[in-house]
């Protein structure tokens, strides 16, 4: 059963700020072109792609943090673009985030209990008393203790900001939340930690998740299903294992061979090049199949034609993929 | 013959909360031609191994102990002026923001035309600057064949660009060319390619090597990603909380690890050809820097910890691998011998 | 203060770079302080002015200058047979033209000026920063509309400013407070659309609007307490700004009407006597001097004490 659903979804940015300039130039930032995916209730969607893929872009114009510059997003049937602030207030419960920067996510000037209450006060979940003991309960399901709720953001490591910063998520009790690369700023040996616990959750709360990451690796150990976005499209989506075992697309290829790994047996040969040159700017993508001008296989139609998302039967599920030498 | 040898350095910062000991007893050794990696995670004190040997610390941190030998000489003994003919010259460094070590305000070809000619001829005066005579033709094909040495394309016309022009990968590049167009015997690259994408850091490494191996140099290449050190180093250092707890060649010690943080390390790397694995985290927490155990300062999360290793702290034990010189810092290797 | 050890919880991870703990930022703030000398004697200016303030407000309304006058002497009482002494033990400052006693008219005086700086502050910031938040916030038309409203403000310098308003307002109290309320709004605007732009830009703005915070809250709750630092600082430095013009406005005839004392009225009453009676000018000039002095010294401090803690810490 769906819970998350784009149509076209599009976001494009301006690069001026000043009104008169940007009624005169033309320059815009195409971070998200004309997306349409959909995540089932229950499932663990990873986004990858590098940076200026438009995944984080993605992930808060779903949640109405950026306005879409056109399509619609569906959260479980309901057309939730164009609703005002006020309509999109019973859906917000609904929908949470999970941040990056654990120290910039979370208000300096708040303590942990303050930040865990409001939102449980906001949406009317309880008060006064009673919502004091749920952001007790709240804060010691993320692992630490009722102490840290008079305690502020800076006096907590990274690992246990981040530990917060889920628990504000789920002070609302979402149905979905995205993840926008939340252990990328952590130490190796803490992410473990955190990406346990997201699970845990995950399984506790029964919640659906958009895990966006650039870390295949951490990809694999957690989603079900992955889809690899370039410069504002996506490109490929599979279920986790039939992608890493049969990547289709040539630049989910070349970032799957660029992976490196803490194995010297492996020996790596540096002056392979899976994928080389910078990526184009989301300014002016290129005409046709965006990764053409890096592509090993590129055809001439490449430049023509931009091509479209495509099932695939695989292996384990449906597969899509976008790129010529499948159609 | 070594080209850096340092023993024992311990470099403290004196703060309101008591001494943090951010190094506190690191012995390491590069010698020309080498790629060493140094490892280590969030407080492990890698960063400022880098910039003590750089003469580069402010109070209140301060080098409290240790010789740092560049090339025969100790660097802690030389003048401020000889250090800063040294730095960019002989021995230089690659941050890990790019932005952060260009000026702004100045083209990307100028700075480095300007890095070259300081090391060549000495500063310039303030009348040739004001007369315009500082910019040298011959300094700026030097520095274009630089770009183009490090993959920029179209160097002639990106001489003339100013850094916010230029992508992060590109302007790393950059970096690395400011590193070493004065082809330095040492390069210090503190975390480089953390803030890259995985494609553009597989090309920036490659650069590196080859740059590295062209010029008979040397590198200190700081990360916490072990990964990075299988592709590119050949001797490896892993650091926790100020302290070197093995050392070796690369291939050693990633493969046949003897001490448990190593271990426990590399277990908490998460693997895409091991899927199945349960993701493993490493127990406990760093502690705090400026209350550290008494004893091996990693005891409390150890898996093999006893009763002896909260006693001190243990000693460096050599040869603890087949292929020489690998060495690590545990009571269990005594227990072996 | 307090260090975050999790000792008691075993599944806690202390493992990002070591941040320092420091408990409040109050607290900071006043440890900082405390260790200036600088600080410390703007400070006690600062506050002994306030104190000041209380007092001769509550001794003149309520207790009829009695209090004053049994210490000292009246404010008010003229004594032409003891015009323009020189400074005596009897009367340290020397006295005015009507014999009034100068000392106890500086005293006085100080209320009006520290009046007259904390509510025209008080009333540019609260405008100020209003304007300032909903520019930086919304951006675009309302940022162009509000910023260019408050240009036409700045393109008057502000002594100006201030003498065009007060000669349309009139004289009085409420008015010069009003004025060079106006006169300052700019400043906080400013200020404050400037933090306010950065911090908006914070993550922790954009967990706000996810969790549904309607704008209002964000800015007056999420947002503006975060933006309070700079605007702290700048208050400071316009209370001595506004001081400085109310003596302005005194001295040229346009402030409080007698017989109130303020500074500036006396500085304009002594000027013919210049040559002859040089304590008249003198004194009040020098109270000036030392407010205005204090009230820097107190913001240069704060700016510095807030500033690096804002910074976040070295990492090792």
């Amino acid at each position: 059963m769906t819970l998350i659903e784009t149509d076209e979804l599009t976001k494009h940015f301006s690069t001026d700020s000043g009104v008169l300039t940007r009624l005169l130039s033309d320059e815009t930032v195409h971070a998200v072109d004309d997306v349409s995916i959909d995540i089932e209730r229950g499932q663990t969607l990873g986004l990858v792609g590098e940076s200026g893929c438009g995944k984080s872009t993605l992930g808060r114009t779903l949640l109405r943090l950026h306005e879409p510059t056109s399509g619609d997003v569906y959260f479980d049937g309901d057309n939730i673009t164009d609703l005002s602030q006020r309509a999109l207030r019973p859906y917000r419960r609904k929908m949470q985030m999970v941040f990056q920067d654990p120290q910039a996510s979370l208000n300096p000037r708040q303590t942990v209990g303050e930040l865990l209450r409001k939102p449980i006060e906001f949406h009317g979940i309880a008060e006064g008393e009673e919502a004091q003991a749920r952001t007790a309960e709240l804060v010691e399901s993320v692992g630490l203790n009722r102490n840290h709720l008079n305690r502020y953001p800076h006096e907590f490591s990274g690992g246990q900001q981040q530990r917060i910063g889920l628990a504000r998520a789920l002070s609302v009790n979402p149905e979905f939340i995205v993840l926008d690369e939340p252990v990328s700023a952590l130490d190796v040996s803490v992410q473990a930690k955190i990406l346990d616990l997201i699970e845990s959750l995950r399984r506790e709360y029964d919640l659906t998740l958009l895990f966006i990451a650039h870390d295949l690796n951490v990809v694999r150990h957690v989603c079900d299903e992955v889809a690899v976005m370039y410069l504002g499209e996506v490109i490929e989506r599979a279920p986790v294992d039939e992608l890493f075992a049969d990547p289709r697309h040539p630049y989910t290829e070349g970032l799957l061979e660029s992976i490196l790994l803490p194995d010297s047996a492996a020996s790596e040969d540096l002056s392979k090049l899976p994928i080389t040159g910078d990526v184009p700017s989301p300014i002016d993508p290129p005409s046709g199949c965006r990764f053409r001008t890096r592509c090993p296989e590129a055809m001439t139609e490449c430049d023509r034609v931009d091509p479209e998302l495509r099932s695939r039967k695989g292996e384990r599920g449906e597969r899509t993929v976008a790129c010529h030498l499948y159609d | 013959m070594s080209l850096l040898n340092v023993r024992n350095l311990r470099t403290h910062f004196h703060t309101e909360e008591g001494t943090v000991k951010a190094v506190d007893g690191v012995d390491l050794d590069i010698r020309p031609g080498e790629i060493v990696g140094l490892v280590g995670e969030s407080g492990s004190g890698k960063s400022v191994t880098a910039r003590s040997i750089m003469q580069l610390i402010e109070p209140p941190g301060e080098i409290v102990d240790g010789d740092i030998e560049f090339k025969g000489d100790s660097l802690r003994a030389l003048s401020g002026e000889r250090i800063r003919r040294l730095r960019g010259k002989e021995l230089s460094m690659v941050f890990q923001d790019p932005m952060s070590a260009f000026n702004p305000t100045q083209t990307v070809g100028r700075q480095l035309h300007d890095v070259l000619r300081t090391h060549r001829e000495g500063p310039v005066s303030i009348t040739n600057r004001l007369l315009g005579r500082d910019h040298s033709p011959e300094f700026r094909e030097e520095v274009v064949e630089a770009l183009d040495a490090v993959g920029i394309p179209s160097p002639e016309e990106r001489y003339g660009d100013y850094p916010h022009e230029f992508s992060g990968g590109m302007l790393q590049r950059a970096m690395v060319a400011m590193a070493t167009i004065c082809d330095p015997d040492l390069i210090l690259a503190d975390e480089p390619t953390t803030a890259l994408d995985v494609t553009i850091e597989r090309q920036i490494l490659s650069l590196f090597r080859d740059l590295v191996d062209n010029r008979d140099a040397a590198a200190l290449w700081i990360t916490h990603d072990l990964s990075v050190v299988a592709a590119l180093c050949d001797r490896v250092i892993v650091m926790y909380t100020g302290k070197v707890m093995e050392s070796g060649p690369v291939e050693e010690v990633l493969s046949n690890p003897r001490h448990p943080y190593t271990e426990e390390l590399l277990e908490s790397v998460p693997r895409y050809d091991e899927p199945d694995d349960e993701l493993h985290a490493i127990e406990g927490s760093v502690p705090m820097p400026t209350d550290l155990p008494p004893g091996c300062v990693f005891a409390d999360r150890c898996p093999e910890a006893h009763d002896r290793c909260r006693e001190a702290h243990p000693p460096m034990y050599a040869n603890v691998g087949p292929d020489g010189d690998h060495r690590a810092a545990c009571y269990l290797l005594e227990e072996e011998r | 203060m307090s260090t975050v050890t999790e000792s008691t919880d075993p599944d806690s991870d202390r493992d990002a770079h070591t941040e320092r703990d420091y408990s409040t930022a109050r607290e900071r703030v006043l440890s900082q302080v405390r260790q200036s000398p600088l600080a410390m004697i703007g400070a006690s200016i600062a506050v002994f002015l306030l104190l000041l303030t209380v007092v001769t407000l509550v001794d003149r309304h309520l207790l009829n200058r009695t209090l004053i006058t049994t210490l000292l002497h009246d404010p008010y009482a003229t004594h032409p047979e003891n015009r323009l002494q020189a400074p005596t033990l009897v009367h340290p400052f020397g006295t005015d033209e009507q014999g009034r006693d100068i000392l106890v008219r500086v005293i006085y005086g100080a209320k009006t000026s520290v009046i007259v700086g904390v509510l025209s502050v008080t009333f540019a910031s609260i405008v100020g920063v209003a304007i300032g938040s909903v520019s930086a916030y919304y951006g675009r038309i309302v940022d162009m509309a509000g910023m260019r409203l408050m240009d036409v403000l700045l393109s008057f310098p502000a002594i100006l400013l201030a003498i065009a308003l007060m000669a349309t307002l009139g004289r009085g109290l409420e008015n010069i407070i009003l004025a060079l309320g106006v006169v300052y709004v700019p400043t906080f605007a400013r200020v404050t659309r400037s933090e306010m732009l950065s911090q908006k830009e914070q993550e922790y703005a954009d967990a706000a609007r996810v969790v549904g915070y309607p704008d209002r809250n964000i800015i007056l709750k999420e947002l503006l307490p975060n933006c309070l630092t700079p605007i702290i600082v700048q208050a400071t430095f316009s209370i001595a700004l506004a001081i400085i013009a109310e003596a302005a406005l005194s001295f040229l005839g346009l402030g409080v009407s007698p017989p109130t004392p303020t500074w500036g009225m006396m500085l304009s009453k002594g000027k013919p006597y210049i040559t002859d009676a040089w304590w008249y000018m003198l004194f009040p000039g020098l109270a000036i001097m030392v407010t205005v002095l204090g009230f820097n010294l107190l913001g240069d401090s704060l700016r510095d004490a807030l500033d690096p803690q804002e910074q976040g810490e070295g990492r090792i």
